[in-house]
């Protein structure tokens, strides 16, 4: 359609999708990962005066002393001693394959409930720009609807300090207790890697993308930093050989088809809803590793500081960065990074207001016959969207989604996908218990409500073998 | 009140002013008068046992359990650890695999016809279900299962309620609501996602009355949807005054002028948004601008599309 958004869409769209990164990965990290690493039941025996002193070594989080972690403990014991696990229930608890003592546990057990607070308070910023959060509603064709909220002091005001308080707890809180994790886990440094990395690139700090992307568009095959390229859309291609979808072998996702067959008549070839996603028929890895990797790379002047410090502070070189840890600790390094960059934004905003420019849509006229295409990084990774406009309606549209890439099957070649490439290798104490499998899979933050692996327990050779 | 209430509160790490707050806030959710928030107190405090939710997820995005995450009245930690025990739900319990599926069994054991089964999402039913698969279940034998031994279905979010995206044209697995696949009458919290204070003031309802609260006739309680969007819109004197939005990004959308012009599913939707508000009563979509989709009405999206014009 050659629209050009107003800045002021461009920069609360940035803004909205600056704070998603911020309240994801910290859910991620801390209710989604944590307790792959964590052992919460081990948090009652521990000392609540050492805790203290714990925590006032690794961090400057705004909570805590004795008395505090006291409270959290007590909490946990008359959660425990009510005989309702809930959820804590049946989960690895005791596992030998956690290390962390008692008071590392209950420091951390302490942050997972403080920053489920925290997570939920910092989406007022989504509200107050995107009307509610989850599926904010405002980011529209040609710009954004919150003009009013845009133009009031009160709404701007409310926005920077939710921002803030946010924004503390991640380098307060989330960056130091990502390292003090890490550095009872810094085997894991070595474990759950892949070879190929792709972004798009996210938060177009002018109307030129992909070159003023701060988070960089690039894909960087075998580990290769310093071969590092651009993407191109058209190289992207999705592989059905192994997924349960009827259609040719593979295609772009402009001419991409979803036929589903019965998964009961379609033989033991396919074992996945999802289709397998390909870069010059390479699978890849994206989301946060990707994304720094790529930066990193490019010598992205923050993720360049903020990987070197995670890295000097853990005592590990750059190769660490290719494992379940880096990957873990990029989430982190990228958040801290593109949280930071928020305040600049938003006075970027409040510049343009003061010159009187506020303007948030560009109308447009929707054309009989087109095709368009959106790339974007959100939190968990590569997302790109196909769309072929007819008589001004959708005739086909294909998404290209981060757990696509990163859980899809093998294609018609045998390459492996990104996870299944990650597992390979991974030490297991207990086979029956194999927590360590979740470790790899879990840094992948997958989104797989909607497309699943389905994996037979009881034939499942691979497992089996690699314990060994 | 008496203390005691109080001491046990701060036992659980609640406040008494963050407790109150919440209960006043609920109180007035419910549409019940002040007096009852100290038997709203009461509720929360009582009771070594915590009434047990197995909460399970079909075909749908997990939206209106990120909603629930989001629930700031009572914080979401006191929902999960005080208030109610949380037995089962894939995305934030602790267990997984194998360990998860015993949780369920287990769960589905111990609280027989006591608990309160929460569903997130539309079934697949085509080819006998087999496009919706969690373990080795097909999510129509989860959903009998599971259902028939509850004391009470909650549907959460327009996908469990009336059949959602999934079930929206041209619906290749043959996608239905809770109710239609599986021949239930659930109570619906309706909307994409609902706001959690509504799931919330179902719970308490039940918790406080012992009984689920007063319906319409789609199953959507009457506290939250019975009257429109557009009877309580705070700009329903713009549409009066015939103000209305014709641009988006214009000095009448700067002025929050009313967005009928603009697709506004207001009149025909039903639901408290204009006044709960979301994310600790921040906002709502037509506050922020953008003319209410009717994200709580059956099959919107068919029905409800194009969404930025007046049918």
């Amino acid at each position: 359609m050659g629209l050009t958004i107003p800045d002021n869409a461009r920069i609360l769209r940035n803004l909205l999708m600056g704070a998603q990164f911020q309240q994801d990965h910290l859910v991620h990290f801390y209710h989604l990962h944590a307790l792959d690493w964590v052992d919460v039941v081990s948090a009652l025996k521990a000392d609540p005066k050492a805790t203290a002193t714990l925590a006032d070594n690794v961090s400057d989080a705004p909570f805590g002393g004795v008395t505090y972690f006291k409270g959290v403990q007590n909490r946990l014991k008359t959660f425990v001693d009510s005989g309702q696990l809930g959820l804590l229930s049946n989960a690895y608890w005791g596992h030998p394959a956690y290390k962390m003592p008692p008071e590392a546990n209950l420091m951390a057990a302490a942050h997972y409930l403080e920053a489920l607070r925290m997570q939920a308070k910092s989406m007022r910023m989504h509200a107050i720009f995107g009307g509610k959060n989850p599926h904010l509603q405002t980011v529209i064709a040609g710009g954004i609807t919150c003009v009013k909220d845009m133009l009031s002091p009160d709404r701007l005001a409310e926005f920077l300090y939710t921002w803030k308080e946010m924004q503390d707890f991640i380098t307060k809180v989330y960056l130091p207790d990502v390292l003090a994790v890490a550095s009872f886990y810094k085997d894991w440094a070595a474990i759950g890697g892949t070879a190929n990395f792709h972004a798009w690139g996210e938060f177009p700090e002018t109307a030129n993308e992909p070159e003023s992307l701060y988070m960089p568009r690039g894909v960087i095959f075998k580990r290769n930093l310093a071969g590092v390229k651009m993407a191109e859309e058209s190289k992207v291609t999705e592989h059905i050989h192994h997924a349960w979808y009827k259609g040719s072998r593979f295609k772009h996702p402009y001419d991409g088809e979803t036929n589903p067959v019965n998964p009961k008549r379609a033989g033991k070839r396919p074992y996945s809803w999802f289709k397998a996603p390909r870069y010059e028929g390479e699978p890849c890895e994206v989301g946060p590793l990707a994304r720094c990797l790529v930066a990193y790379a490019k010598g992205h002047k923050d993720i360049k500081a903020n990987t070197d410090y995670v890295l000097g502070k853990l005592g590990v070189d750059t190769s660490a960065l290719f494992s379940t840890l880096g990957r873990t600790a990029a989430r982190c390094i990228e958040t801290v990074a593109i949280g930071a960059r928020m305040e600049s934004w938003f006075l970027e905003l409040i510049g343009n207001i003061k010159k009187g420019n506020t303007a948030t849509f560009t109308p447009y006229e929707m054309p009989d016959k087109a095709r368009g295409v959106g790339l974007n990084d959100v939190p968990r990774g590569s997302l790109g969207h196909w769309i072929n406009i007819e008589d001004k309606k959708i005739e086909n549209y294909q998404l290209v989604v981060p757990s696509t890439w990163n859980l899809g099957p093998r294609d018609e070649k045998g390459k492996l996908g990104p996870v299944e490439e990650a597992l390979i290798g991974t030490p297991i104490a207990d086979p029956k218990r194999p927590l360590e499998v979740l470790r790899t899979v879990h840094s992948f933050d997958p989104c797989v409500a909607c497309g699943v692996h389905v994996i037979d327990p009881d034939s499942n050779e691979v497992y089996k073998f690699k314990v060994r | 009140m008496e203390n005691g209430l109080f001491d046990r509160l701060e036992q659980k790490g609640i406040s008494r002013r963050d407790f109150m707050k919440f209960c006043g806030y609920i109180t007035a959710t419910l549409g019940l008068s002040a007096a009852y928030v100290p038997r709203v107190a009461e509720v929360f405090a009582a009771g070594k046992q915590r009434p047990a939710v197995i909460w399970l997820h079909m075909a749908e995005c997990t939206g209106c359990s990120e909603a629930l995450l989001r629930s700031m009245y009572p914080w979401i930690d006191e929902l999960v650890l005080e208030i109610l025990a949380i037995e089962y739900h894939e995305t934030i319990m602790a267990a997984a695999g194998r360990q998860a599926e015993e949780q369920l069994e287990y769960a589905l054991n111990k609280y027989k016809g006591k608990f309160i089964c929460v569903v997130e999402g539309a079934i697949p039913t085509k080819d006998r279900g087999i496009y919706g698969r969690v373990g080795k279940h097909t999510m129509l034998e989860l959903g009998k299962k599971v259902t028939k031994e509850a004391l009470a279905t909650i549907t959460i979010g327009n996908c469990s309620s009336f059949g959602g995206v999934q079930a929206a044209k041209p619906n290749p697995t043959n996608a239905k609501s809770i109710d239609d696949a599986l021949g239930i009458k659930s109570v619906k919290i309706a909307g994409c996602p609902p706001n959690p204070v509504n799931f919330v003031g179902t719970v308490v309802n039940y918790l406080l009355l012992g009984k689920l609260p007063a319906t319409d006739s789609y199953g959507r309680p009457l506290f939250a949807y019975s009257k429109t969007v557009h009877d309580q819109c705070p700009r329903r004197s713009h549409y009066e005054a015939g103000e209305f939005v014709t641009q988006f990004g214009s000095e009448e959308a700067a002025k929050g002028w009313c967005l009928y012009e603009m697709g506004c599913k207001g009149p025909e939707t039903y639901n408290n948004c204009p006044i709960v508000k979301f994310n600790d009563g921040t906002s709502w979509p037509v506050e922020a601008g953008h003319p209410c989709i009717g994200c709580s009405e059956p099959n919107f999206w068919d029905q409800m599309a194009p969404f930025y014009e007046q049918k």
